[in-house]
C-alpha cells in the first residue's frame, strides 16, 4: 500500500516537474489538469486513510488483542 | 482606506500587539496549571500519555502546521503560483508514510523520544548518541526557519524594519516559548499546540470564505483573477513550472524537494515524539487520522488563501511590502477585514510560531536530558528522575538561547524553503533507519550508525556546498543574492534541495554498515520487538493523576 501511494504520488511530481503542457491544459474555466490532479492527491490521501483505519479495526485490532491476551496469560 | 503601507506597517501596531498579548496571557495561564502535574520525567516528556487521540490529533495539526505552511505557502502560491501548491501536497501526502509505518509501532517500542526506538536492539550508548545528534540538528534547521519567520513577521505587521528592532522582538519570542516548555512541559506545550491549532483553522476558514465570497464561491473566477493581477508570471501561475520549471536543474530540484517533503514527515523528531503523548497505539492511530484531516484542510485552505492574496493583493505589493513574501497571508487579512482582521491573522501567526518552536525545544531537550544525560552519561541510572527533568529544563532554556541567535542571523530567509531543508535531514539520517530498525531483521548498531551520521553529514555538507549558501546570482536591482552568504561562492552542489541525493545515499549506507560488519543483529531482540511493536505487548502505560 505504502509503495502504491508513494509511486501514486511520485507519478504526479514529475508529471508536475516536466509535462507543464499536459498540466497546464484547462478543463473547465480556470481549472487546468495541474489543479485536478492536485486536488486528487489530496483525495487520494483522504481515501487511503479511512481504508487504512477500516482495515485496522477490522483485522489488526482483534489479531493483536488475541495475542497479547495469549501472552498475558502466559507465565 | 488609508493605504496599508503608508506608515510602513500594516495595520495599527497597537491592535496586533494587543490580540497576540491577550493570547499568550491565556495560554500562559493554561500552562501554569499543567504545571502543576510536570514533576515527573513520564509527565515532562509524554504528559503521562494521558491525551486522547483527537486531542493529539489537533495538537499534532498544532505542531505540524507552522510560520511555513500559513505564511509560506500563502506568499510562494500567491507569487510563484502552483508550484506554491506542490509544498503542500508534499506536506499532507507525508503522513501517510506516518500512519501507515511509523505511528502505531513506534508508540509500542518506544517510551519517549525517537532513539528509544531506534536503539531498542542495537547497543544502546552509540546509538542513543547518534539519534539524539540527529534530533539536535533536525530541530535546530526548523527552529531556524520558524524564527526566521517571527523576524519577518515583525517587520510586518509591527513596522519594525530595523534590524535591531527585529532581534528584540525575535528575543520576546523565544522567552516566552521557553517559558511554556520550563513551565508546563508536555502537558503545556500540546495545550498551547491544541488552542493555536483551533484559532488557526478557525481563522483560515474565515478568510477562505470570505476570499469566495468576493467571486461568487467560484474557483475558477478567483484563479481568473489572480491571472490578471499576475502581471507578467500571468497563466503561468495555474500549472507548474513558475519557480522550479526553468531549466533542468531547477526541474531535478523540484524532483528533489518533494521527495524531501514526502519521506521527511515521519523522520521528524518533533512529531514522532508527539505519538507518545497518547495511552495506546490505537490512539496514535486515531490522532494521525485527525491530524491528516485537518492538515489536510487547511492545505485547501491555504489553496484559496494564497491565490487569493494574488488576486486581491497583488504580487508586486506582497513583494515589496517589508517581510516579501511572507507577508501575503496577513496583507490579504488587511484588505478583507481591515484592522481588526490583520491583527488576529498577526495573533494567530505569531501563536503558530511560538507553538511549533515550544514543540521543538521541548523534544531537542527531551532528547538531550533522556538519551544523553540518563542513558548514556547516567547509564540508565533511573534512581534521580527529578534531575533527569532539571538537566531537560536546564537544555530548554539553552536551546531557546541558541534558537534566538539563530533566529537573528537567518532573518530574512523564506521560511518554507528553511523546513524543507529540515525535512531533507530528517528524510535522509531519520527515517531510513526508523524503517530498518523496525522492518529489517538483519540490521545492526553499525547500519545505525552509518545510516544516521552518514545521512546527517551528506545532508549538511550538500546543503553547505549548494546554492542556498552560496553562490546564487546577483539580483541586479536589490543588489543582493538569495544565497545566505553574500559576495562569495564555494558552492558545486547544483540543487537547493539535496534530497535527491540524500535520501538514497543514506538508505545504502544503512545497507553498506550492516553487511560490511561482522556484529550479527539480536534475532530475539528483533523478534520482541516485532511483538511489541505489532501488538502493543509490554507498551507505556498511561499514567493516571
Amino acid at each position: 500500500m505504502t509503495g502504491l501511494f508513494l509511486a501514486w504520488y511520485l507519478l504526479y511530481v514529475l508529471l508536475a516537474d516536466y509535462a507543464h503542457e499536459f498540466m497546464s491544459q484547462k478543463l473547465f474555466g480556470n481549472i487546468n489538469v495541474a489543479l485536478v490532479f492536485g486536488l486528487l492527491q489530496f483525495l487520494s490521501t483522504f481515501l487511503i486513510t479511512w481504508a487504512y483505519i477500516r482495515f485496522a479495526d477490522r483485522k489488526l485490532d482483534p489479531l493483536s488483542a488475541e495475542i497479547r491476551a495469549s501472552l498475558e496469560e502466559t507465565p | 482606506m488609508t493605504h496599508p503601507l503608508a506608515a510602513g506597517t500594516v495595520g495599527t501596531p497597537a491592535v496586533n500587539i494587543g490580540i497576540f498579548a491577550v493570547f499568550v496571557l491565556i495560554t500562559l495561564v493554561i500552562v501554569f496549571r499543567a504545571s502543576r502535574s510536570s514533576k515527573t520525567a513520564v509527565d515532562f516528556y509524554a504528559a503521562g500519555h494521558a491525551f486522547t487521540g483527537p486531542q493529539n490529533g489537533i495538537a499534532i495539526a498544532g505542531d505540524y502546521l507552522s510560520a511555513a505552511s500559513f505564511l509560506g505557502i500563502a506568499g510562494a502560491i500567491a507569487i510563484y503560483g502552483y508550484d506554491g501548491f506542490l509544498y503542500s501536497i508534499g506536506f499532507l501526502v507525508a503522513w501517510l508514510v506516518a500512519l501507515l509505518l511509523v505511528a502505531e509501532l513506534l508508540r509500542n517500542t518506544g517510551k519517549y523520544t525517537m532513539a528509544d526506538v531506534l536503539s531498542f536492539r542495537m547497543k544502546q550508548k552509540p546509538v542513543r548518541t547518534a539519534a539524539a545528534t540527529s534530533t539536535l540538528a533536525v530541530s535546530f534547521f526548523y527552529l531556524l526557519a520558524q524564527m526566521a519567520g517571527a523576524g519577518g513577521l515583525v517587520a510586518l505587521l509591527l513596522g519594525v524594519t530595523s534590524k535591531t528592532g527585529q532581534a528584540v522582538v525575535i528575543a520576546i519570542v523565544g522567552v516566552i516559548m521557553i517559558a511554556y516548555v520550563l513551565i508546563g512541559g508536555m502537558r503545556g506545550t500540546t495545550w498551547v499546540q491544541i488552542i493555536k491549532a483551533v484559532l488557526l483553522i478557525i481563522g483560515a476558514a474565515v478568510m477562505t470564505v470570505w476570499v469566495l465570497s468576493k467571486f461568487g464561491f467560484n474557483l475558477s473566477n478567483l484563479l481568473g483573477e489572480a491571472v490578471e493581477k499576475g502581471g507578467k508570471a500571468g497563466e503561468t501561475l495555474l500549472y507548474p513550472g513558475a519557480q522550479y520549471g526553468k531549466t533542468g536543474t531547477t526541474k531535478l530540484d523540484f524532483l528533489s524537494l518533494g521527495l524531501a517533503l514526502v519521506l521527511g514527515t515521519a523522520g521528524l523528531p518533533h512529531v514522532l515524539m508527539r505519538f507518545y503523548t497518547v495511552p495506546t497505539a490505537k490512539e496514535a492511530r486515531r490522532s494521525v487520522t485527525w491530524a491528516i484531516g485537518l492538515i489536510g484542510l487547511f492545505y485547501l485552505f491555504t489553496l484559496v488563501l494564497g491565490y487569493g492574496a494574488g488576486a486581491l493583493v497583488g504580487p508586486a505589493e506582497i513583494k515589496a511590502a517589508p517581510g516579501g513574501v511572507n507577508s501575503a497571508a496577513p496583507l490579504l487579512a488587511f484588505h478583507l477585514g481591515g484592522e481588526i482582521l490583520l491583527g488576529l491573522i498577526a495573533a494567530v501567526a505569531f501563536a503558530t510560531i511560538l507553538a511549533v518552536v515550544a514543540g521543538l525545544t521541548i523534544t531537542a531537550s527531551a532528547s538531550f536530558a533522556h538519551d544523553i544525560y540518563a542513558n548514556v552519561i547516567k547509564d540508565g541510572a533511573a534512581d534521580d528522575k527529578a534531575a533527569e527533568v532539571r538537566v531537560a529544563r536546564i537544555t530548554a532554556v539553552v536551546i531557546g538561547l541558541v534558537a534566538i541567535l539563530g533566529g537573528i542571523l537567518a532573518n530574512g530567509q523564506n521560511v518554507a524553503f528553511l523546513v524543507a531543508l529540515a525535512f531533507a535531514v530528517a528524510a535522509s539520517a531519520n527515517l531510513p533507519t526508523i524503517l530498518y530498525s523496525l522492518f529489517w531483521k538483519r540490521f545492526n548498531t553499525s547500519g545505525a550508525l552509518w545510516s544516521i551520521y552518514g545521512g546527517l553529514i551528506v545532508t549538511v555538507v550538500l546543503i553547505v556546498f549548494s546554492p542556498v549558501v552560496s553562490g546564487k546570482p546577483v539580483d541586479p536591482k536589490t543588489g543582493k543574492s538569495l544565497s545566505m552568504l553574500q559576495g562569495v561562492d564555494f558552492h558545486w552542489f547544483p540543487l537547493d534541495n539535496p534530497g535527491l541525493v540524500s535520501i538514497p545515499v543514506s538508505f545504502l549506507l544503512g545497507y553498506l554498515g550492516t553487511v560490511l560488519s561482522k556484529d550479527k543483529a539480536d534475532a530475539a531482540k528483533y523478534a520482541e520487538m516485532e511483538v511489541r511493536a505489532l501488538t502493543g505487548h509490554g507498551a507505556e502505560q498511561a499514567v493516571q493523576h
